[in-house]
């Protein structure tokens, strides 16, 4: 028997009525038609499902929909605005730090956690914070680069 | 240096707002009204006969619209290679390993397939296995094909000149013997596909792919649809690597359940499918004796190589040829003599992966190589540029260096990464490596024998000039070839790269043979440049009749007319343009004629404008069986240093640092060659480190995800230095040649290399896993101490 719960993506209000069984990720690609947020693997081992909850980093794959009930969630699509990319977004697209793009999303998604409570991480801790997102395209270095830059941006370095 | 305006630049890629921002579609985000979902049942024994399929039960479960067996589909054999078409679609009398594909399903939703793939009862009677190619090959084993006895799927015999004599002539000769283990793609996005066939009886599938022109040959041959009335699509793919370079067995499903259903069925691997279909590096054994003269002069390479091929021959064929002909270059050798078997068995089958057969083979060589230096006294670089081919020269297997930037290539290296202030002066547990590498930059002939071009463009121009709109079957899969093709076509026509459009990947739009063997920046390339230039003529040539300013006194630059002359009065065509576009803010004004009005004269005077390109290369090869796999129109060549530290105590492994240099010809767009360059390096490190596809003794892969089958992660890869080189090879558009996987051929053997460096230990089996670096370092202290 389905569930109803109410969650907050992007800044709007959804109620949506799902099975007990259903994961956050197919729940925002299929009842709400975000598809920015991926499939590498459905348990949790390649990051590509990421997206902020309450403002932390997830792998949705693990997150029941029905535990998402009455939180807030950020998927790719809620970062650029009406003036435009999100900094971190731009510094991706400049900087050449995205090659297929699978693992963008949520590869940004991570590193906007990380600045939004560490904006001045060295190497190590950026390396860190994206450990969790798997690319097996760009060797990271290009990525770890994009995400430094938005942090020098910021500090005006 | 001619000055270019758009190629050679960091031109931020045109796809990558799109991916940035979640707009980017992928297969699995496509949705078609009415759509279907499809699940496949594959064989949970590695090999047996199959006695009996009963889907009553499941063709009666609510929900479900199909259920197909060998019984409803074609018995076309197809595979990769024509020359070993052994697959079907479903498995026929037997299953030959664990994920052979049995049946599938279309139901309304997932679940309900999946449910209906357990109502499916197969009577199998199971048959001895073999897994191994020592157990394959052995006397009275099980054989996998029938028209294969001893399991061996291709055997190639080649000698050229004469190793035996040679080695008389030698005063060092060593024998080493080398394994890697499987590897898996690994690619983010699971392979996954849409297949929709309409009312007229036209099948289009949207699918995750690196070949949509492959793909649809095979889909139309199995099917039994004329190729007319298949049309492949690739949407965004969430990279490749090789096991994307063919059609499989869902894609095929998935158009045959449409046919019968009359719906669009979609389809993906999970992650544990991916695993199981494979198609990813063979595990190559290779036994290589190489014989030198004490000046360090390279004489003569014996290589003899088994491939474990798994159940079918996928690409095999060619990764046999691969594993011998890639040993060639970039070394002058005279003699070599190659015996490779790759060997079928009860597993899942190996295919094509970034480098193909050769990256195995240099990983051996080149530590071999080394070892040789250190036993004549000789800095292993010294080794290799006393022996490097130049520009020009042909390898003893016929192929020929057209461009060789390798010297370059290696001094970048040795002055970029300190080596000669590093080599020998590090402490114990820290080491540095060197090591070269080269590739092919496109096969020198397609899968199916044929004249095909290889590459055909189209380029339209907007009936108001303004816009150039390329089209082209080729396949942006990650590596960034949509924007390297609207650069190209964007310099070649002469107008900003903000004035192309491009679409790709698919059939609709031209043959292009896909991405793999590094092959669209040269083949795909030549083609956009073509249809470019082609273009362009059109345009001058109407203008030329307009302004009576002969063709070759004109040009077109930055989207601008440039008259070499005189400059003539052009006024009828601004009052002409302006006047066709009142109301439009952006009028073209001052001194110049703007190509965008020359463009729309062209359209008034002879209808739209669209120009056509094509490529293949020339004839290559022929002189021997097996000629063709090797070929190339050119070679893209590197050397890399790495840099690495281990803990004596426990044998991890921690790679510090690693220097690369790629020559490439020209690069087209430097940010995308340098990440080309850096990609390639993370999965070498990974082959060399962590990867390996493990089995049971049953013939089970035991870590079917990426949790347990470990790719690097941002903590495991050290920085990279890329460096760029460039040659400009004679045979590439405005002298561009690959990258996408010559860049991977140094990095195992750099990194074993370094190992040795700083342990005093030689491993010669992947991976280099703490347990088997501190095995070997345990042995070495074992025999120092027995000394």
């Amino acid at each position: 028997m389905k569930k109803l719960i109410h969650l907050t993506v992007n800044d709007k209000a959804y109620e949506i009525a799902v099975k007990p069984n259903r994961t956050l990720t197919d729940v925002i690609r299929e009842d709400i038609g975000l598809t920015g947020v991926k499939k590498g693997c459905e348990v949790g081992e390649c990051g590509t499902c990421t997206v902020l909850l309450d403002g932390k980093p997830v792998n949705s794959c693990l997150v029941l929909a029905v535990q998402a009930d009455g939180k807030n969630v950020l998927t790719i699509e809620g970062l650029e605005t009406e003036q435009g990319l999100h900094p971190i977004q731009k510094a991706f697209v400049e900087k050449g730090a995205v090659q297929c793009g699978f693992c963008t999303p949520g590869m940004i998604l991570s590193a906007k956690s990380l600045l939004d409570q560490n904006p001045n991480p060295d190497e190590k801790e950026i390396r860190s914070a994206i450990s969790g997102n798997l690319c097996r395209c760009t060797g990271y270095q290009k990525i770890v680069e994009a995400i430094a830059s938005v942090k020098d941006q910021r500090s005006g370095s | 240096m001619t000055e270019y305006d758009v190629i050679n630049t960091r031109a931020p890629r045109l796809d990558a707002p799109d991916k940035a921002t979640g707009r980017a579609k992928y297969v699995d985000d496509l949705r078609m009204p009415g759509m279907l979902f499809g699940a496949l049942l594959q064989s949970p024994l590695p090999h047996a006969r199959i006695l009996n399929i009963d889907v009553s039960q499941a063709r009666r479960l609510p929900g479900v619209k199909s259920v197909v067996t060998a019984e409803d589909a074609s018995p076309v054999r197809y595979g990769v290679s024509p020359a070993r078409y052994d697959e079907n679609l479903f498995c026929k009398e037997k299953v030959r390993y664990i994920g052979d594909e049995i049946a599938a399903v279309a139901a309304v939703d997932l679940e309900t397939a999946m449910e209906a793939l357990s109502l499916i009862k197969v009577d199998y009677e199971e048959l001895p296995a073999v897994f191994t190619p020592e157990e394959a090959m052995a006397e009275g084993a099980p054989v996998i094909h029938d028209d294969y006895p001893r399991n061996l799927c291709a055997e190639v015999h080649q000698e050229f000149g004469d190793v035996e004599a040679a080695f008389k002539e030698c005063d060092l000769i060593r024998t080493d013997t080398f394994k890697n283990k499987r590897q898996d793609g690994a690619f983010l996005e699971p392979n996954g596909c849409l297949a929709s066939y309409d009312h007229l009886g036209f099948l289009t599938l949207y699918t995750s792919t690196q070949v949509p022109h492959y793909v649809q040959r095979t889909v139309a041959m199995v099917m039994g649809l004329p190729i007319g009335k298949v049309r492949v699509v690739k949407p965004y793919v969430g990279g490749g690597f090789g096991p994307k370079a063919a059609a499989n067995p869902m894609e095929l499903a998935a158009c045959l359940l449409s046919m019968k259903t009359g719906k669009p069925i979609k389809m993906n691997y999970t992650r544990e499918q991916v695993f199981l279909y494979s198609r990813g590096r063979h595990q190559f054994t290779h036994v290589l004796t190489t014989g030198v003269k004490k000046d360090g002069t390279l004489m003569a390479l014996k290589n003899e190589c088994y491939l474990e091929g798994g159940a079918y021959a996928s690409f095999g064929i060619a990764t046999v040829y691969y594993a011998g002909s890639l040993l060639g270059g970039p070394y002058k050798l005279p003699n070599m003599k190659y015996d490779g078997f790759r060997v079928y068995t009860n597993r899942p089958a190996c295919g094509a992966q970034r480098g193909h057969g050769g990256v195995a083979a240099r990983a051996a060589w080149e530590q071999q190589l080394d070892v040789i230096a250190e036993e004549l006294g000789m800095d292993p670089i010294e080794l290799r540029l006393k022996n490097m081919m130049s520009a020009g020269d042909v390898t003893c297997n016929d192929l020929n260096m057209s461009s060789l930037g390798m010297k370059e290539c290696i001094e970048a290296v040795r002055d970029g990464s300190g080596w000669k202030e590093k080599r020998g002066k590090m402490p114990k547990g820290k080491g540095i490596g060197m090591a070269c590498g080269f590739f092919v930059s496109g096969a020198g002939y397609p899968i199916y024998r044929s004249e095909t071009y290889h590459s055909t463009v189209t380029i339209k121009l907007s009936e108001d000039g303004g816009t150039a709109h390329v089209y082209t079957g080729s396949a942006e899969i990650g590596q960034g070839s949509d924007t390297t093709m609207a650069m190209i076509a964007a310099e070649a026509l002469g107008i900003p790269l903000s004035d192309i459009a491009i679409s790709s990947g698919d059939t609709e739009f031209g043959v292009d043979l896909g991405a793999y063997s590094s092959r669209q920046t040269l083949m795909t390339g030549h083609a956009a440049k073509e249809a470019a230039e082609s273009v362009k003529a059109q345009v001058l040539q109407v203008l030329s009749e307009i302004l009576h300013v002969p063709v070759e006194d004109m040009d077109v630059k930055r989207g601008l007319i440039v008259f070499k002359k005189e400059k003539p009065d052009f006024e009828q065509i601004r009052t002409q343009y302006v006047k066709e576009h009142r109301g439009w803010t952006d009028q073209p004004s001052g001194d110049e004629l703007t190509f965008k009005e020359a463009a729309r004269m062209a359209y008034l005077a002879k209808g739209t404008i669209v120009g056509t390109g094509k490529y293949k290369p020339g004839k290559l090869g022929g002189k021997f069986k097996g000629a063709a796999v090797g070929t190339s129109p050119a070679y893209g060549c590197s050397a890399q240093v790495v840099q690495l530290s281990v803990d004596m105590e426990t044998g991890k492994v921690m790679v510090d640092r690693m220097t690369d240099a790629h020559d490439c010809g020209f690069a087209i767009n430097r940010t995308s060659v340098e990440a080309q360059m850096e990609g390639s390096l993370s999965m070498g490190l990974g082959e060399a480190m962590f990867e390996e596809v493990k089995f049971d003794d049953r013939g089970h892969v035991l870590n079917a995800n990426l949790g347990e089958y470990k790719i690097p992660t941002a903590l495991d890869m050290p920085p990279i230095d890329a460096i760029i080189v460039e040659s400009n090879e004679p045979n590439g558009p405005f002298g561009a040649k690959e990258v996408g996987e010559g860049a991977i051929m140094p990095t195992i053997p750099a990194i074993l290399n370094a190992v040795y460096n700083a342990t005093g230990v030689r491993i010669w089996e992947l991976p280099l896993t703490p347990e088997r670096v501190y095995m070997a370092i345990k042995k070495k202290k074992d025999e120092h101490k027995e000394k």
